[in-house]
């Protein structure tokens, strides 16, 4: 079993709106020294895999078809594997 | 959808989602709604319906596409548009009459009189994004098909109400035989609920369509 922790934030060159609201939000609550707010997305993904390569392929293929856009996204994918002799991070991957 | 029984005097066929296109169609509309939710991202699930294989072979094959809103922002998922949508600029869900100017008169889309079209609109996600050398192709393949505009068709940017790059309301694939579309041509078929103007519209779209049918080259 594979637990993939997958983290989909907007690229560089996008604004981001919602990411000034909140960083508003946050000066409102005092927190001047907040300089910048990036709001992204967090998928927590499990499949019963053995393979940690057929698994991070299979991960890359859900990123590029539905989790992210893109066009206006990119995506991180860290890795747990989760049996009872090995547990713990394998290497890590993002892409987009 | 009214708007065809009204302009067309024909009732549009439902297609459910799991279901064909058949290719013999003159027109497929894949209208506004909220499918699933808008989950994940507007448009990102249902463009994995089943009956869009058969959208994709349709459009690939010439065949009339329009998105309407919910509608543009899946046939952008599927990547049968550039660009992506985002969240209005100002984080709000914005609902109300906008102007459209008409940049070009050469598409079934466009083929009527008017210049400046009122029609409503109603969404939190049509802020259209497209990278720098995206915008260049479209400006170059002639795209854009909609912006935003005041009564007079300037197009400043108090008169956006998204923050869609070069304030893009609607936007063809290079073929123009697929439109997207954020505002609601549909909704502004009635003088007494405020626009009239959608009839120009489908009316436009019909003569295109007859047009094509009685073997007039396509665009």
């Amino acid at each position: 079993m594979i637990r993939a922790h997958i983290t989909v934030s907007l690229k560089e060159d996008v604004m981001d709106p919602q990411g000034k609201a909140v960083h508003e939000a946050l000066a409102s609550l005092g927190h001047g020294t907040v300089t910048r707010v990036r709001v992204g997305r967090y998928f927590d993904v499990t499949l019963d895999e053995g393979d940690v390569e057929a698994a991070r392929a299979k991960l890359r293929d859900m990123c590029e078809a539905l989790l992210a856009n893109t066009v206006i996204e990119r995506y991180d994918i860290r890795l747990e594997a989760l049996t009872t002799a090995r547990t713990g991070p394998v290497a890590n991957g993002g892409g987009s | 959808m009214l708007a065809i029984r009204k302009a067309w005097g024909v009732e549009p066929e439902t297609v459910w989602h799991k279901d064909r296109i058949s290719p013999s169609t003159d027109l497929v509309v894949l209208p506004g709604g909220f499918s699933y939710g808008d989950y994940l991202r507007a448009g990102s699930i249902a463009r994995f319906s089943p009956v869009m294989k058969s959208v994709v072979e349709f459009a690939g094959a010439g065949g009339a596409v329009l998105g309407i809103c919910n509608g543009f922002q899946i046939l952008l998922e599927a990547r049968l548009l550039p660009g992506a949508m985002m969240r209005n600029r100002g984080m709000h869900f914005v609902c109300k009459w906008v102007n459209l100017r008409v940049e070009r008169d050469d598409l079934p889309w466009t083929a009527y009189a008017k210049r400046i079209l009122r029609v409503p609109i109603a969404h939190a996600t049509g802020n259209y994004f497209i990278d720098p050398d995206g915008l260049q192709r479209l400006k170059a393949n002639r795209q854009i098909v909609f912006r935003y505009c005041d009564e007079t068709g300037s197009t400043a940017d108090h008169c956006n109400p998204n923050g869609s790059v070069e304030a893009i309301a609607g936007i063809c694939n290079e073929a123009g035989n697929v439109l997207g579309m954020m505002p609601h041509p549909e909704r502004a078929v009635d003088a007494d609920l405020g626009s009239e103007d959608g009839m120009d519209f489908w009316l436009g779209v019909k003569q295109a369509l007859q047009g094509r049918r009685a073997g007039v080259a396509r665009p």
